[in-house]
């Protein structure tokens, strides 16, 4: 039996009343007849088809905020699939529901998946799938739509559907279908799938029709689900890839870059192992866990000297190359220049060109370079690595050893200074981030930990102070800037963090906070272990000192910025929201000598497998 | 013509004793910041000038990106216990070749931006943290 028949089978006993007290008596028998052998119920439908496919393609959990245009997968996926994976998340905002996913699939590398209403929910949803876009990571989405219009129930059903759901983010999403049959749903499940996680990753999405879902099935519909073989990462051309080599070897100063490399922990060790072959400088500009904070290679500190007195620049994923390699001076009249050195060459390894789109701008400006190669780094870079060892001499390699030393002293200096830099302002209230970020050091690094928030909003602090040397220790920031984002993508990189026993810490604006503060619930519900200590500045305030450059700029002075940036008047009490919300809080500490106690307690309660939130007053950066 | 400039640089930090007298500035062997030195006798702004400048400091808002404290972020260097010379402040405040919003004249005085340097110059020296 179709759904229409279903439907108009259900419609008619409705209209005729059958189940309805004294109308039925008024029936005519035939149709009294018809009402008794309707079938109302089935014990198979095709949202369980859906659910046999995404157990296929292994999404161990669904993030969701419940929608009835994908009410049958919901209910297929607690019953039918019994809640393991996947398992169903609930998410009290969409927009966390992608951010969840995000964060979750940095730290293990593969995605999970969201559902949604086509759209409403998409459109909640859309800043966050941008964030993974802009991000290069995997998200799974599903959204719930009726294309039928004679089978969309009256009102509501009608403003939830769509003629093209997809069109929402399909600026911003690698891929996306609206299949018509389930046997067309599991081929682009998969297809979906692979192309997610090949890099360069991105976020996919597949419309799962209300008819699809809610299609009564025999017993015994087997539905074919295709293999599921991800895609070897595209390497880089080898020709290509020896000339740079030669160029790396034969360099003085050369400077490796790198920002998105790090897909695995196997990224992290080649980039160490082609610096080692090297002795060259790595700047690790913090998409992903790169490269040892404390490594005596890291010039991090150094960046834009390091750049200027190189020969050779390897930019490894680089989200802008051309900011790396210039300056710009954002003044009343905008102007660059370029840093580097005459004769410098500039050479690229990445997968930016294999997945550009025209509308969103966020491919950068245009560089100049000497060399480009459009291939995955981290799949490129045990190739390179070889390479370098075929032609680096003796000669070559007392040169590098020199090299070497001279940068591992500049690394312990720069540490060193980061540690005196730390001391000023040390007893200050608000408390300053350097303190804020040395006591949650103290407090952590015992522990096997991963902090999941960026680290702009605390003036980098935790690179410059704690020694980060594994992968899941740093997952780098939102791709697109959308703000919202840290609370979710941290309380997903904590499920993620889970199974594995680690401590997830996160630095969490206060502004960020406040996009969706029902995160909180969601770690309290489902007992995600997750330390969110607050960096609570009281402002968004990366947009404040806009204001005051606006200010200043036009002669007016910055006595108004405050308005429409800061949130004051009243301060929010971020520990009575987390405890509204079923998360242990303390707060808001304003003297630097309660937060190392506080911690500890938190601590304590993160341990047992739950949630807290520690709020702390702060400096503005 | 260095008589001229050590005339406004005394002017404008308000420095006691007598500001006719010979000033230069001479590296501090403990804190590091240029201390000014008449006749052997470090010179230090007053309390008032400090406190006048703390206001300032905040008002115009220094601190959003240089901290309360002026300990210096990632959106703004340390400005204290060891300014830059004076001239050199006041040039990086006026027209910052940077980033740095322009503070002209309208918006703070040049006794301001004195006070302003007073209040970054006494700044604390840091905490030492442990290894």
């Amino acid at each position: 039996m179709d759904r229409r028949s279903f439907l108009k089978d259900a419609a008619g006993a409705l209209a005729g009343g059958a189940a309805f007290g004294s109308a039925a008596q008024s029936e005519p028998p035939q149709q009294r007849q018809e009402a008794e052998t309707e079938s109302l119920t089935t014990d198979r439908c095709g949202a369980d088809c859906m659910v046999d496919v995404v157990k296929a393609v292994g999404l161990e959990y669904i993030c969701a905020n419940p929608g009835s245009s994908f009410r049958a997968l919901h209910e297929s996926i607690v019953n039918y699939g019994g809640n393991a994976r996947p398992e169903l998340i609930t998410c009290c905002h969409e927009e966390s529901s992608v951010a969840m996913a995000h964060g979750f699939a940095k730290i293990e590398g593969r995605p999970i998946g969201v559902m949604a209403h086509g759209t409403v929910g998409l459109q909640h949803a859309a800043m966050a799938v941008y964030n993974a876009y802009c991000d290069r990571v995997p998200v799974y989405i599903i959204v719930g739509n009726t294309l039928d219009a004679t089978e969309r129930r009256p009102g509501v059903e009608w403003t939830h559907s769509v003629q093209d759901a997809a069109s929402l983010v399909r600026d911003f999403s690698k891929w996306d279908d609206t299949p018509i049959s389930l046997e067309h749903f599991a081929e682009s499940a998969v297809r979906a799938y692979k192309l997610a996680v090949t890099p360069p990753m991105g976020p996919v999405l597949l419309v799962a029709d209300s008819e699809l879902q809610e299609r009564p099935l025999a017993a015994d519909f087997k539905l074919r689900v295709p293999k599921v073989t991800p895609s070897a990462a595209p390497q880089g051309e080898m020709a290509a890839v020896t000339e740079v080599a030669k160029l790396l070897v034969a360099a003085e100063n050369p400077v490796i870059v790198a920002d998105r490399v790090a897909r695995t922990p196997a990224g992290l060790a080649s980039l160490v192992e082609l610096a080692e072959t090297l002795q060259a400088g790595v700047i690790d500009q913090g998409g992903r866990m790169n490269f040892p904070s404390r490594h005596p290679l890291n010039q991090s500190g150094q960046g834009r000297a390091a750049i200027g007195a190189a020969d050779v620049i390897l930019g490894l994923e680089l989200t802008d190359f051309w900011g790396t390699v210039n300056t710009f001076r954002d003044q009343l009249h905008r102007s660059s220049r370029s840093i580097l050195k005459p004769g410098a060459k500039t050479i690229a390894i990445s997968t930016r060109d294999l997945a550009i789109k025209a509308n969103y701008q966020d491919f950068q400006r245009f560089p100049d370079l000497d060399l480009s190669i459009a291939g995955d780094a981290e799949a490129t870079l045990p190739s390179l690595v070889e390479a370098v060892k075929r032609l680096a001499t003796a000669d070559r390699r007392r040169v590098f050893a020199e090299r070497g030393k001279k940068l591992a002293e500049a690394s312990q200096n720069a540490h060193d200074r980061a540690r005196s830099d730390a001391g000023y302002a040390w007893e200050a209230s608000p408390v300053t981030t350097a303190r804020l970020s040395l006591e949650l050091w103290e407090a952590i690094r015992h522990d096997d930990w991963s902090l999941a928030s960026y680290l702009n909003p605390v003036s980098g602090w935790p690179m410059r102070l704690w020694t980060f040397d594994k992968h899941h220790q740093f997952i780098g920031g939102s791709g697109g800037s959308g703000i919202g984002y840290t609370a979710p993508a941290s309380v997903g990189a904590a499920l993620a963090n889970k199974k594995h026993g680690r401590l997830t810490v996160t630095i969490q604006p206060d502004g960020d906070l406040m996009y969706a503060p029902g995160i909180l619930w969601t770690a309290a519900h489902h007992h995600i272990p997750l330390l969110l200590v607050m960096h609570n500045n009281r402002a968004y305030h990366q947009e404040l000192m806009h204001l005051q450059r606006m200010a200043n700029r036009h002669n007016r002075g910055v006595e108004r910025a405050h308005v429409g940036t800061t949130i004051t008047d009243p301060n929010i009490d971020y520990a009575k929201v987390a405890q509204g919300l079923g998360v242990y809080a303390e707060g808001p500490i304003e003297n630097p000598t309660d937060l190392a106690p506080a911690l500890k307690r938190a601590i304590a309660v993160v341990k047992k497998g739950e949630p807290a939130l520690v709020d702390v007053v702060t400096q503005p950066r | 013509m260095m008589m001229i400039g050590v005339w406004i640089l005394v002017a404008m930090v308000r420095l006691k004793p007598d500001p006719t007298t010979e000033v230069w500035l001479q590296p501090d062997a403990t804190t590091e910041w240029r201390t000014p030195i008449v006749r052997g006798v470090r010179l230090q702004p007053d309390h008032s000038d400090v406190d006048r400048g703390k206001q300032t400091y905040m008002r115009v808002g220094c601190y959003q990106c240089h901290g309360r404290e002026a300990q210096g972020a990632s959106t703004g260097p340390r400005l204290g216990p060891n300014p830059l010379p004076l001239a050199a402040f006041t040039r990086a405040v006026r027209t910052p070749r940077n980033d740095m919003p322009p503070y002209g004249a309208k918006i703070l005085s040049d006794g301001e931006l004195a006070d302003v340097y007073a209040f970054a110059a006494s700044r604390a020296r840091p905490h030492q943290i442990p290894k």
